[in-house]
């Protein structure tokens, strides 16, 4: 099981251990060091690196390096899948997930980590059970212990541990019962060079946000639930009830919680919002290159495309760019030759484009590589899917909750090649 | 007022000052300065000194500074042993403690503290944690357990703590099952043998129902659990199926990787034709692609797996090539597995697809994955023909683009081409030569060397070009110059008239100046073939090559079987047998997957022959590069094949073949290598690795001739079948069995040959007997009354009685034996003729007979055809008349003579027959009656036995 665990930051130091067994060397990160050294991007390094006595298995969130130490065969997805959850917990309890912050908490983090592993084994890693072991800090707990004396670790066993459902704690109290519901679906494409779609994909995920009285159970359907190709469900939905009836039926943990994420693959046609018009040429023998984009929308059902936002990687042959935009701003970094262009809403009627001219260098050869366009946006009030709720029900309470549901739909991974 | 202010150091004597605080009266005040030493600890400074004064604020009402005096505690014990001491009997009294959360944790800190000295006083409170009354101390308990025997694995042994933590499997909550199974998975890591976790299916159900109620975490410890267990059968195999499919659909990443194991290896047992089977397959592709939206990391370790998968099941992802397509800015890891997936699942149907998108690919940043991406196209070309004309023209374009190691790469992979696909797209070779001066990577020089040497007639220039290499001989790499060497050969049988001299020179520079072995070794060889016989050596140099395969990097069938058990751990990432590279993995055990059902018998099955008869042929697979001939057929440009790591199953055949010509070779190996899985694996692996007359153990062989020359001496005596090894040497470590069955003046005995094939005396023999259908057992002990040395034979005749407890078993005349000697106990099954059985007072009356027939229902009849027997009536009358098979009576209609014949079997059953014999016809007719129709079957094939021995 997990041995120990070493967090990382950006430039290669090492600022917190923690050991769950024997204490292991740090010097064994040196082997994280030298393929961190090896890799080109700093996401490059491998997840899973063997030294001569241990695997090191990490992962990179918020620019830290969460680096575990494994001695014994464990499988290698629930270390992973481990390590991002001690991630979103610390950004549970401390707002972000940086290393000043973990700093500040250390001796919650500490005490955290110990909770949430034993001898390599996960202990409690809902943030629900956590929580009433132990109090995350707000200014206002830190103020008020210091004076009484009162500690912020839960004297109690923490109630959902044991209990059938053991994500929820008990006496839960609102005085305004809410439960509300974001529908968000990002889109995942690749367009190739004359604007058809080579492969488009929808993932999309039901955060909720729970704030009700008591122990409700909630069930929640769909209009076209057929939709969802492949659903991975948080573990309070009852997957009997799913599989017969295709509705959602759970009782809900409390607070913050993703109740469902699902996928809708390649083999349904997937809506392109978007649309880009290009021409990047470089002619040979020539220091110069046009570059020329028109962005449009595309099957949007009416709604606005908003925050959108073109990037791309120019060749390195490229030493400058002198573009003038319709809307918003673009800035080149000549360094890493890496164009962003703030584009804003995209107005139908006037559509943005971005043109002019790019410097190569002189006498060198034009660029092989193509560069790769990358597009973010958002769209509110609608899933790119079709999916609709049709209706949310509550049982086992009498009073009548605010219900509501948001739908919205941003740019995953989406590129259009030139 | 955050917690960094605990880093701000003073000036002088921090740790006198933290000593201070530790021991003021204010409770406060303590509780910051533990907090300061816990900060202190966290970034590595050792605060170790300071243990007296933070264990004595370990009695506390306070629980946060409990906590933190126990984080403290179990940093530092190990290197204050005398000093830990003091804290156990807080710990003693914690675990009595009225809360349970107390009693948990103190339970959890104690066995942290990895003192040795400290354990023996943790075993009390541990005892009673594990019978708590509330379910999170026992939970807590059986991790400690875990930790105790990572401690001193001794003490948790004589202590008993093992049974209490299987008792712990069938309790009542869920969670407490999970950290059972969890605790005795990690023990039984390091005691592979030790079967802790002896699954059956009373077991198997308390774990599926738990799966469904434990968390997440417990749900992956008990699906990699249910992973180790072979079910019974293909309907134990679907239910167990059916209750893990849910877990395709949880959030957890790791619970769906451990399901889809649970899933791909007891699918192995369904029939295919089964609808089930087919549901099945559609519901592992989903959850397998969403996995690949995931994080880039969860994406790695998914891609990895899913590359076995698609190697053992290609039909699950077929339709999901879309999803493999590479993102621009998919880490570098992702991109080179997603593209090593779109090769295998390259298609027909999907060819274009992949080949628009390689292309895209050839024109990226990256070079590492461009250059995988045009080798990619050379694989494509390679795996699907009808594309191989589009591959090739895109490599041409790849070429024109004048990237050095684009075109590299691309020269490389078209001679892969050239050889598969010979005299087709040689028109190309102009082009190629155009880039000859840009190649300056060892592989691609020797790849397009290859390519002029090979079609050297139709290179005007073919002289020049290779000419050109050679002014830089010495400079070149040994692979350049070997190449060099053979294409300048070739091109001289080819032309002989205008490259006498350059092949002159070539050889002298490769015989006289050359320190290589390998290249002068070659240089005489072709020297001497071409001085003494042109035509030879024509032969030699210029046959035809052996045809590439198609697959490429193909993982070998026993180690693919082997890694689809381990999905989703380290193994499965490395492609590598978990035995490879585990440290403290000791004799890990082989895991293969189930038989399907109805596929032969189990691979226990005494005779290896029946066992590599069932295999299918390997595919072809390109001659290794130590074959001399290929060698000298120029074959050392590495061809696509980048063969695996030696699968340690295959090693285990060959020293089993030895060991069948040998003999007690294994026992100097020490013993069992691999045990039969191993055996079964490696015939299935490369039956023709081994000729097939090793297949039968020689001396079984041997063995038959004695026996044939006993039978002479008693030509009516009853019928008793030929020797065959029960148990080969290998299997038990040097001590071999062949013995056969027969019956003697109404006795029944078991006569066996015992061999040492080992290289120490063996004594003290025994036998005994599993339960089975008709209650054999031995009648007196085993006589082997000397040792048996090292390759002496002994023939034992062991008489049974059939009043042993009866068990029915499947095949019905199925015994399984356990013989024990001085060195240990062997298990080996083996097959008795029914016809032992058949008693001597079985004539019945006629009258009885024929009321008898008429009362056994017509459902109970089974009728059987014997082949080729050339007896008459009355010799065959004679003939089952020596095994007890009575003639009651005789009738001949139309020439055609009917027997009546009874017989009684042990235990009482009767068996009614009729024979049909037809003169001059060589087939018989058998009907069986009985009022046991499952005997029917076993009665025939001994009637058959009998009638043509």
């Amino acid at each position: 099981m997990i041995h120990s665990l070493f967090l990382v930051n950006a430039s290669g130091d090492i600022f917190l251990e923690k050991h769950w067994k024997s204490v292991v060397s740090r010097s064994v990160c040196d082997y994280f060091f030298e393929a961190q050294e090896r890799a080109t991007e700093p996401e490059n390094v491998p997840p899973v690196i063997p030294t001569p006595h241990h695997y090191l298995i990490s992962v990179l969130r918020h620019r830290i390096y969460f680096v575990a130490v494994i001695q014994s065969e464990v499988p290698p997805l629930f270390v992973i899948e481990f390590l991002h959850r001690v991630v979103d917990t610390f950004q549970d309890y401390f707002g972000v997930c940086t290393e000043a912050a973990i700093k500040d908490n250390v001796v919650v983090v500490y005490e955290l980590l110990e909770e949430m592993l034993d001898n390599g084994f996960p202990l409690a890693t809902e943030s629900n059970i956590l929580k009433e072991l132990i109090k995350p800090p707000t200014i206002l707990r830190t103020m008020v212990n210091t004076i009484t004396g009162l500690t912020n670790v839960g004297e109690q066993l923490p109630t959902g541990q044991l209990s059938v459902v053991p994500w929820r704690r008990t006496g839960v109290k609102y005085t305004n019962n809410e439960a509300y519901f974001d529908v968000v679906e990002e889109i995942d494409a690749i367009i190739d060079k004359s604007g058809s779609t080579i492969t488009a994909e929808i993932q999309g995920v039901i955060d909720a946000c729970v704030k009700l009285t008591g122990m409700p159970d909630l069930t929640l359907s769909f209009m076209n639930p057929r939709l969802l190709d492949d659903v991975s469900f948080h573990p309070c939905v009852r997957f009997k009830r799913w599989e017969a009836e295709r509705i959602l039926s759970f009782i809900p943990p409390d607070g913050n919680f993703r109740l469902l994420s699902y996928h809708v693959s390649s083999q349904n046609l997937v809506a392109i919002p978007v649309y880009v018009k290009h021409n990047i040429t470089f002619r040979e023998g020539s220091s110069q290159g046009r570059f020329d984009l028109t962005l449009g929308p595309k099957q949007t059902m009416g709604k606005a495309v908003e925050s959108v936002l073109v990037s791309s990687q120019l060749p390195r042959g490229v030493l400058n760019a002198n573009l003038n935009p319709s809307q918003g701003t673009y800035t080149f970094d000549p360094v890493t030759k890496l164009l962003s262009w703030d584009v804003g809403k995209i107005n139908p009627q006037k559509l943005p484009s971005l043109k002019g001219t790019m410097s190569l260098q002189a006498g060198a050869s034009k660029p092989d590589e193509n560069p790769t366009i990358n597009i973010q946006f958002k769209i509110q009030q609608m899933a790119i899917s079709g999916l609709k709720v049709n209706r949310l029900d509550m049982y086992g309470e009498k009073y009548k909750p605010f219900k509501g549901i948001k739908y919205m739909t941003k740019a995953g991974k989406f590129q259009v090649r030139t | 007022m955050t917690d960094s202010k605990y880093f701000t150091t003073t000036k002088k004597g921090e740790i006198f000052e933290l000593k201070a605080e530790l021991n003021s009266d204010k409770k406060e005040k303590k509780k910051e300065a533990v907090k300061k030493v816990i900060a202190s600890m966290t970034v590595g400074k050792d605060v170790s000194a300071l243990f007296p004064d933070v264990v004595n604020c370990m009695q506390t009402d306070n629980l946060e500074l409990k906590k933190l005096v126990y984080l403290y505690l179990m940093n530092y014990a190990k290197s204050q042993p005398d000093m830990a001491i003091m804290a156990v009997n807080t710990f003693v009294k914690d675990c009595e403690d009225p809360n349970p959360l107390i009693r948990a944790l103190a339970v959890r800190t104690m066995g942290c503290i990895r003192v040795d000295k400290i354990t023996e006083y943790l075993c009390e409170p541990l005892r009673k944690c594990l019978k708590d009354e509330d379910p999170y101390v026992r939970k807590t308990a059986a991790v400690c357990v875990a930790k105790l025997h990572d401690i001193n694995a001794q003490l948790v042994e004589d202590q008993g703590f093992l049974d209490t933590l299987k008792d712990l499997i069938s309790d009542s909550n869920p969670m407490v099952v999970a950290n059972a199974v969890a605790a005795l998975s990690e023990i039984a890591e390091s005691h592979p043998n030790s079967n802790l976790l002896d699954l059956n299916p009373q077991t198997i159900n308390k774990l599926l129902t738990a799966l469904n109620e434990c968390t997440e975490w417990g749900q992956i410890f008990i699906l990699d659990c249910l992973a180790n267990y072979t079910p019974r059968d293909d309907r134990e195999s679907q239910s167990i199926c059916e209750r893990v499919t849910p877990r395709l659909s949880h959030a957890n990443s790791a619970v769906v990787l451990s399901a889809v194991k649970v899933l791909m290896k007891f699918m192995e047992m369904l029939p295919k034709d089964l609808d089930y089977y087919g549901t099945l397959l559609k519901k592992l592709a989903p959850p397998l692609v969403t996995l690949l939206s995931a994080e880039p990391e969860l994406q790695y370790v998914a891609l990895r797996n899913i590359n076995l998968i698609v190697q053992r099941r290609p039909e699950i992802l077929k339709h999901e090539m879309k999803v493999f397509f590479v993102k621009y800015n998919d880490p570098i890891y992702v991109k080179l597995e997603k593209l090593d997936i779109m090769i295998r699942l390259a298609s027909q149907a999907n060819i274009a697809q992949v080949l628009a998108e390689l292309k895209e690919y050839a024109t990226e940043v990256d070079v590492d994955f461009v250059r995988k991406a045009v080798r990619a196209i050379g694989r494509c070309a390679i795996k699907v023909e009808q594309s191989a004309e589009r591959c090739v023209s895109t490599l041409l374009d790849l070429i024109q683009t004048k990237v050095n190691y684009v075109v590299q790469e691309a020269i490389v992979v078209i001679k892969d081409i050239f050889r598969k696909y010979p005299n087709k797209y040689e028109s190309v070779i102009a082009t190629l030569c155009e880039n000859l001066d840009s190649l300056d990577e060892p592989e691609a020089r020797a790849a397009m060397i290859w390519i002029v040497g090979e079609y050297a007639e139709r290179i005007d220039n073919a002289d020049e070009l290779l000419e050109s290499f050679l002014e830089g001989f010495h400079d070149e790499s040994t692979q350049v110059q070997l190449q060099l060497l053979t294409a300048i050969v070739k091109l001289f049988l080819k032309k002989p008239t205008e490259t006498q001299e350059l092949v002159q020179q070539v050889l002298s520079l490769a015989t006289q100046d050359s320190d290589n072995p390998d290249l002068r070794d070659r240089g005489y060889i072709y020297w001497r073939l071409l001085s003494t016989d042109p035509v030879a050596a024509k032969e030699v140099v210029l046959a035809e090559k052996p045809l590439i395969s198609e697959e490429t990097d193909l993982i070998e069938p026993t180690l693919l079987e082997e890694l689809i058990c381990h999905i989703g751990t380290l193994a499965s990432v490395y492609h590598k047998p978990p035995s490879a590279f585990v440290e403290g993995s000791r004799g890990v055990q082989h895991k293969r997957l189930p038989g399907s059902a109805g596929s032969g018998e189990s691979v226990d099955s005494p005779d290896p022959a029946s066992a590599a008869g069932v295999t299918e042929a390997p595919p072809a697979v390109i001659p290794s590069q130590g074959d001399l001939l290929g060698d000298l057929l120029n074959l050392d440009l590495t061809p696509p094949t980048a063969t695996g790591p030696p699968p340690a199953p295959s090693s285990g055949m060959q020293l089993g073949a030895m060991d069948l010509l040998g003999g007690g070779l294994d026992s100097l190996l020490g013993g069992d290598i691999g045990g039969s899985a191993a055996m079964g694996a490696g015939f299935g692996a490369a039956p023709a690795a081994m000729p097939a007359s090793f297949n039968a153990p020689v001396s079984g062989g041997l063995d038959d001739l004695f026996d044939l020359g006993g039978s002479v001496g008693m030509p009516m005596g009853a019928y008793s079948p030929p020797k065959t090894v029960w148990l080969p040497a290998m299997k038990a470590k040097g001590l071999e069995i062949s013995g056969t069955f027969a019956r003697r003046a109404g006795v029944i005995q078991m006569e066996m040959t015992l061999t040492n094939k080992a290289m120490s005396v063996m004594t003290d023999f025994a036998i005994q007997f599993n339960r089975n259908s008709f209650g054999l057992a031995p009648a007196g002990p085993l006589q082997v009354l000397t040792p048996l040395s090292p390759n002496q034979s002994i023939e034992v005749s062991l008489p049974l009685s059939t009043v042993g407890p009866v068990m029915k078993m499947e095949p019905l005349t199925n015994l399984q034996v356990a013989v024990k000697n001085n060195i240990d106990v062997f298990y080996f099954s083996c097959q008795y003729p029914i016809s032992m059985l058949f008693v001597e007072d079985g004539k019945m009356e006629r009258q009885v007979f024929l009321a008898t027939w008429k009362d056994i229902p017509n459902d109970n009849e089974s009728q059987f055809q014997i082949k080729d027997c050339h007896l008459n009536s009355d010799a065959a009358s004679n003939k089952l008349q020596g095994s007890n098979v009575f003639t009651i009576a005789k009738r001949t209609v139309e020439g055609q003579d009917m027997l009546y014949q009874s017989t009684k079997l042990t235990n009482g059953i009767w068996v009614l027959a009729e024979l049909r014999v037809q003169a001059g016809n060589p087939n018989y007719t058998v009907s069986l009656k009985c009022r046991a129709p499952e005997v029917s079957q076993c009665v025939f094939q001994s009637y058959e036995a009998m009638l043509k021995n």
